[in-house]
């Protein structure tokens, strides 16, 4: 049972460092592209990336990885922000955020896990 | 770096217990296989791209301005529900074990699903009159 009172406060830990992230760039870099978000996502996908290639497993990629680094990533923000560049008619953004993110994050995330591998 | 402000912080760090205990216990309930569709993924991720499209059209074109329920319910539950770190991983774990086809799929179908939830539940909260 402790297990899931840490799941719940890194989780909780993990939003909150996804919105300090996500506000100080997008402050810098302006509101005509979701760069927030995508430095978020990018970046929690590298750690998590990483840690699979360590191999870190059981409670602590629950915690890790789950938790903390699941909860600093996010999904529906970035399906959000596509979907409202596409509504203001910004239709070269919006498939430059979708395919952009999916083409940068599995390129981080193989890099890695590479890096993790060779650790 | 911006001004925090703590009770912001506090309903985003709340929302986000929520939401990655909902979206840890579902992934904990269906083993991850590299060679099978990554269900607990799937689903946290479109249910909570359609969250999300309710609750950003209804709080920013249909309530009275709130201070805490975006940071607690879009930020928190629904930025914690839904994941792009896992999903990235998931995809990378799939191309290493070969299967090329499942990850195209699982790629192109959680970003079109996930894109159609919000685009639909963004449609139906701005349909539905009533200010609740």
């Amino acid at each position: 049972m402790l297990v899931w009172l840490g799941v719940a406060a890194l989780g909780g830990l993990g939003a909150v460092a996804r919105f300090a992230l996500d506000s100080a760039v997008s402050q810098r870099a302006g509101s005509g592209f979701p760069w927030g978000t995508l430095a978020v996502n990018l970046s929690g996908a590298f750690v998590l990336g990483l840690l699979a290639g360590a191999d870190v497993a059981g409670d602590a990629l629950l915690l890790a990885g789950t938790a903390a680094l699941g909860s600093y990533t996010t999904f529906s923000t970035w399906m959000l922000e596509a979907h409202r560049l596409g509504e203001d008619g910004e239709l070269a953004r919006m498939w430059l955020n979708l395919g952009g993110s999916l083409v940068a994050g599995l390129a981080v995330a193989a890099l890695g896990k590479a890096i993790g591998g060779a650790l | 770096m911006p001004v925090f402000d703590p009770r912001e912080l506090a309903a985003i760090f709340a929302g986000g217990c929520l939401g990655a205990l909902a979206r840890a216990g579902l992934s904990e309930a269906i083993a991850a296989d590299p060679g099978r569709w990554p269900w607990a993924t799937f689903a946290v991720n479109v249910v909570g791209a359609a969250l999300l499209g309710y609750f950003a059209t209804r709080l920013q074109e249909r309530l009275p301005p709130a201070r805490y329920r975006r940071p607690f319910l879009a930020t928190g539950f629904c930025g914690a529900l839904t994941t792009f770190s896992t999903l990235q991983v998931e995809l990378v774990r799939m191309l290493d074990a070969g299967h090329v086809v499942l990850a195209c799929a699982y790629a192109l179908a959680s970003m079109a699903a996930g894109f159609a939830a919000v685009a639909l539940a963004t449609g139906f909260t701005r349909r539905v009159r009533t200010v609740v």
